[in-house]
């Protein structure tokens, strides 16, 4: 898994709530048998029309965040289904980190498993980083995972929290399976316990 | 010992390994997989020598591509949705897991066939990656969705790494009036919760309603826990779940049954446990509902008028308003006026037969509006069969629906069952996301009496009307 540590770029603002993982990533792009691609489909219903143009409205089609690597959200994010799909486009678009006020739970933990640092902020604080959003091209968000900081344009610092062992893992890209396999004789001991209490199961 | 909620006993039951931080790999007893969220995983596993670790309590069944049209035998599946049912074949057999084929009668909606066939059991631990694995917590077992990486993790390892979530009550006192039924309970959970509502908990229904719901019932309220936010819902079980489990067919039998009816008779919370959020709505106080906008905290009872964007406050403003926009309401409109152009009856929320049943009651004798699309989409290859038995079908049939094979279907419109742009659709289904159940599809979510009940109208319809 790619290494998450510290970011300096360019945020994109959707302040909407309940952005869900239909808009993230719709259901036609889920037919895919790989991990990688999906960057372009990337919020696809609303990023292009009928005929595959894409609408110059939408905010990751102007010019100054075509390139964005934070996303600023509102609460609620990545709500719906389980879908990995929709972190696996946000990373493959380029954008390694997102800041909103809450997250939906499958959604957030799918992020650690991608390289992706989803930031929980309160509402103020988000307000502030959507203004500094707006500001485009002219505006680079500092992330620093190991500090636990943002950094506005303007200088402004926000302390973020995150859980230990999830830091520790994308901080040095570690890989959970590999983590859990060096744990193997627990996990026999209790199959062997469980077996004996709950033969059934 | 101090007390203990129900999620905190099959919690406990269930550590395989605690860090100092208290990450825990929690051990699963059951583990689904269906063809969308596993080609990666199993891929995942080729790619670095690993095995399945547990392939006796890996259950794999195809349906969110599958056609639902009676030729599905002879094709009809798109390339890339063949590739991957394809792939789920190929890893089934290569990796030794339990698999329900597309030709196989038992195949249906995964959250469907796991509790049918007796695989989901009072107490266990079940994972799957799809978010709808809520649904299996009715039997009393903490059942969540997760992402791929995760079901990776849960072939090679048999457990998930987890910290524990808050406990949440959600209490439903008193008696449901008549036409009022599981899937209004839970929706109007959502409307009263939002659908953040249980973010970072795992939801206990109780009270007297829930326990008057059969096990389908049960799983209809448990299902849509993830529109609330919480990744799991629970019921503690009773008398009806052990009856339910009895004698299906991967249930324990003779002694090792009484063993586990004893074992489940102590799943309930204990008086005076910790709940960290309580929620009680008055059973009497619950309408049948419908949803109006694009998320399934948009619930109004079909009494109801569409809302204006401003009567809500802060982001649900800006929400609301692109709600009614692709919607294409009026505020103030009544909701028995809203036009319909289809009805879909079917999914892992209401693809059961007590479902199918609900709805033909309403439809029998009587024909859908002219014009109009209407399908039934039983959940599971065994519910359609008893559903044909039952005569329920012909019901069906004869009010002019389609009468289809077992699948996910329209629920999310990834095979060929899907919305066109701007058509309204009477679903039973759980999400009303935009383009959901197609690019520009628009979606009101209700149940199956209301969803028959609309049919026969060509409009959103209170089905006590009916009854």
């Amino acid at each position: 898994m790619q290494k998450f540590t510290k970011l300096s770029g360019i945020a994109a603002p959707m302040p909407l709530v309940n952005i869900d993982t239909d808009m993230i990533i719709p259901k036609q792009f889920l037919k895919t048998i790989k991990r990688s691609g999906l960057g372009v489909n990337l919020f696809d219903e609303m990023r292009y029309d009928d005929d595959r143009n894409e609408i110059p409205d939408f905010v990751l089609n102007q010019p100054q965040y075509r390139d964005a690597q934070i996303l600023v959200a509102g609460e609620n994010f990545g709500c719906g289904s389980s879908r990995e799909h929709a972190p696996w486009a946000i990373a493959d678009f380029g954008i390694t980190c997102v800041i909103a006020p809450s997250y939906a739970d499958i959604f957030y933990n799918n992020c650690f498993k991608n390289g992706i640092l989803p930031i929980t902020l309160p509402q103020e604080q988000v307000d502030v980083l959507m203004k500094d959003a707006e500001k485009g091209s002219n505006a680079r968000i500092e992330v620093d995972l190991e500090a636990q900081t943002i950094t506005s344009s303007d200088g402004d610092v926000f302390h973020f929290e995150v859980d230990s062992f999830k830091k520790h893992c994308l901080m040095n890209g570690l890989d959970d399976i590999g983590l859990t396999l060096e744990k193997a004789d627990a996990i026999a001991g209790f199959e062997t316990r469980a077996s004996a209490a709950r033969p059934w199961v | 010992m101090s007390p203990k909620t129900l999620y905190d006993k099959i919690w406990d039951a269930h550590v395989a390994h605690e860090a100092e931080d208290g990450t825990c790999l929690l051990y699963i007893d059951r583990h689904l997989v269906h063809e969308v969220t596993s080609p990666q995983a199993f891929e995942g596993l080729r790619l670095a020598g690993r095995k399945v670790h547990a392939p006796d309590k890996t259950i794999a069944v195809p349906d969110h591509n599958v056609p639902t049209t009676l030729d599905r035998a002879n094709g009809g599946m798109n390339e890339e949705s063949r590739i991957q049912v394809a792939a789920l074949d190929t890893n089934a057999k290569d990796f030794g897991i339990h698999y329900y084929p597309v030709s196989d009668v038992r195949q249906g909606i995964v959250h469907i066939v796991g509790p049918e066939q007796g695989w989901t059991l009072p107490g266990m631990t079940v994972v799957c990656g799809d978010s709808h694995t809520a649904t299996h917590g009715a039997f009393g077992a903490l059942a969540h969705g997760i992402g791929t990486s995760e079901v990776e993790h849960v072939l090679a390892t048999q457990t998930l790494i987890q910290k524990k979530s808050k406990n949440m009550k959600v209490e439903i006192t008193g008696k449901l009036r008549p036409g009022v039924t599981a899937k209004d309970i839970t929706l109007s959970v959502i409307g009263a919760t939002g659908t953040a509502g249980g973010n970072g908990h795992v939801i206990e229904y109780c009270g007297e309603a829930i326990r008057d719901l059969s096990m389908e019932g049960r799983m209809t309220v448990c299902n849509m826990a993830i529109e609330g936010g919480a990744r799991a819902g629970i019921i503690a079980p009773d008398d009806k779940t052990f009856e339910y489990c009895k004698g299906r067919p991967h249930a324990p039998k003779g002694a090792q049954w009484e063993a586990a009816v004893a074992y489940w008779k102590t799943l309930f919370t204990d008086e005076g446990a910790h709940f960290d959020k309580i929620v009680t709505l008055r059973g009497e106080d619950i309408a049948p509902v419908v949803t109006w906008g694009t998320s399934p905290e948009d619930v109004l009872p079909i009494t109801a008028t569409v809302p204006s964007a401003d009567s809500f406050t802060g982001g649900k403003v800006g929400a609301a308003q692109r709600s009614l926009d692709y919607m294409a309401l009026t505020p103030g409109t009544k909701l028995t006026d809203i036009t319909i152009d289809t009805v879909f009856i079917g999914s892992c929320t209401n693809g059961r037969i007590e479902d199918l049943r609900a709805a033909a009651a309403i439809l029998k004798g009587k024909k859908k509006k002219d014009g109009l699309r209407a399908m039934v989409v039983p959940g599971s290859g065994l519910v359609r069969a008893q559903a044909e038995e039952e005569g329920l079908a012909q019901i069906f049939i004869d009010a002019g629906f389609e009468w289809r094979l077992a699948g996910c279907s329209m629920c999310l419109a990834m095979n060929p069952d899907q919305l066109a742009p701007g058509e309204r659709c009477a679903a039973t289904s759980n999400r009303n996301f935009e383009g959901r159940q197609g690019r520009g599809g628009r979606t009101h979510l209700m149940s199956p009496a209301m969803a028959a009940a609309a049919a026969i109208t060509g409009k959103l319809t209170d089905v006590r009307e009916m009854m």
